[in-house]
């Protein structure tokens, strides 16, 4: 089975207004607020890849990239 | 086409505050339409006046900001001569139901193929927090300083007594379950009304105590419960999510043409 693997969490921080909702609501504690309040991602390895920062975010500041893992856990 | 592109980036970021709801039914309604694989030509977006109306600007369809109120009234012109386009009409609770009321149920009364969007909020934000008809009872506003005594509209029924023939209701915590009602609402031939309750840190959330946005939005897992769920069923006084009413009825665009076609008969003769 393929499975989904974070290849890039973008944050756009021309557009993110650090409301903090992707931070509060991220499962796995993946994103934080850095000193100019802007979402940044602090634990990349921990996404699980739910994909709910990007649908949630208010200012579409944020967008998933992932890639295709297989069962060796090898990327596509 | 990723969601971005169907933006008009020249444009962000956005004039809604930090933590705005609105924001995030764009967000889902992009995605609705990226999921259809809608042809942006093919999309218009009609919009009143007030916080929530600024979302057509911000899309790259075609778009009308019109009068307040008056959203659904321009997108029944739009309709009425081009019945193959799409029309989304997001509108805010006061666009929608205070200064537009009378457009809205008689929308809904003539079934026209129009998506109408309720961005419920409770409260007129562009103008400093006064409260709105979906406000309801004991509401903190800054023209209510000792707590409202209107009672509220309840969309879903307003809407279903009007003749709406596809009903829904969703928030912005349950992002994915709008984007999916919202596809439904758009592919339903018919007046489709979905109203997204949507938080408004700056003005309803500080005047009552409701926290930022994240408690806002985590608020409204607590106060609905799925349609048809036990939840909701044992505690009236949860707001029900989910669709209320899917029905068919002749739609006003196609009766609309069949009256042209009869009377064209008549001229020929």
């Amino acid at each position: 089975m393929a499975r989904q693997k974070l290849k890039e969490l973008e944050i756009n921080r021309d557009w993110c207004k650090g409301c903090g909702i992707c931070v509060k609501f991220c499962p796995k504690q993946v994103l934080e607020l850095d000193n100019k309040e802007k979402a940044t991602v602090v634990r990349p390895e921990d996404c699980i890849v739910c994909k709910l920062c990007e649908l949630r975010c208010p200012d579409l500041a944020i967008t998933v990239l992932t890639t295709q893992e297989d069962d060796n856990g090898k990327n596509d | 086409m990723a969601v971005q592109d169907y933006l008009r980036q020249r444009f962000f970021p956005h004039m809604w505050c930090p933590g705005c709801g609105h924001g995030t039914v764009l967000n889902s309604l992009l995605r609705a339409v990226e999921e259809l694989g809608l042809d942006k030509n093919n999309i218009v977006m009609t919009s009143g006046i007030g916080c929530s109306a600024r979302i057509s600007g911000y899309v790259d369809f075609h778009s009308l900001h019109t009068l307040h109120g008056r959203a659904l009234a321009f997108a029944t012109g739009v309709k009425m001569s081009k019945p193959e386009l799409t029309l989304l009409v997001p509108m805010g609770d006061g666009d929608a139901l205070a200064i537009g009321g009378n457009h809205f149920i008689h929308a809904a009364r003539r079934n026209i193929d129009i998506t109408a969007i309720v961005m419920n909020n409770r409260i007129y934000g562009m103008t400093g927090g006064q409260f709105s008809p979906l406000s309801g009872c004991g509401i903190k506003a800054t023209t209510a300083p000792y707590t409202t005594i209107d009672n509220n509209f309840d969309v879903v029924e307003l809407a279903t007594a009007a003749g709406a023939t596809f009903v829904a209701r969703t928030t912005t915590y349950h992002a994915k379950e709008a984007t999916s009602l919202l596809k439904k609402a758009i592919l339903h031939k018919g007046f489709s009304v979905v109203e997204i309750l949507s938080q408004c840190p700056t003005h309803f959330g500080r005047k009552n105590k409701e926290g930022d946005a994240a408690q806002m939005m985590e608020n409204y897992k607590n106060i609905t419960a799925p349609v048809g769920s036990k939840a909701l069923e044992e505690n009236p006084a949860l707001w029900g999510r989910g669709i209320f009413v899917e029905r068919e009825r002749p739609e006003y665009c196609t009766e609309y043409g069949k009256i042209v076609e009869l009377a064209m008969k008549g001229a020929a003769k």
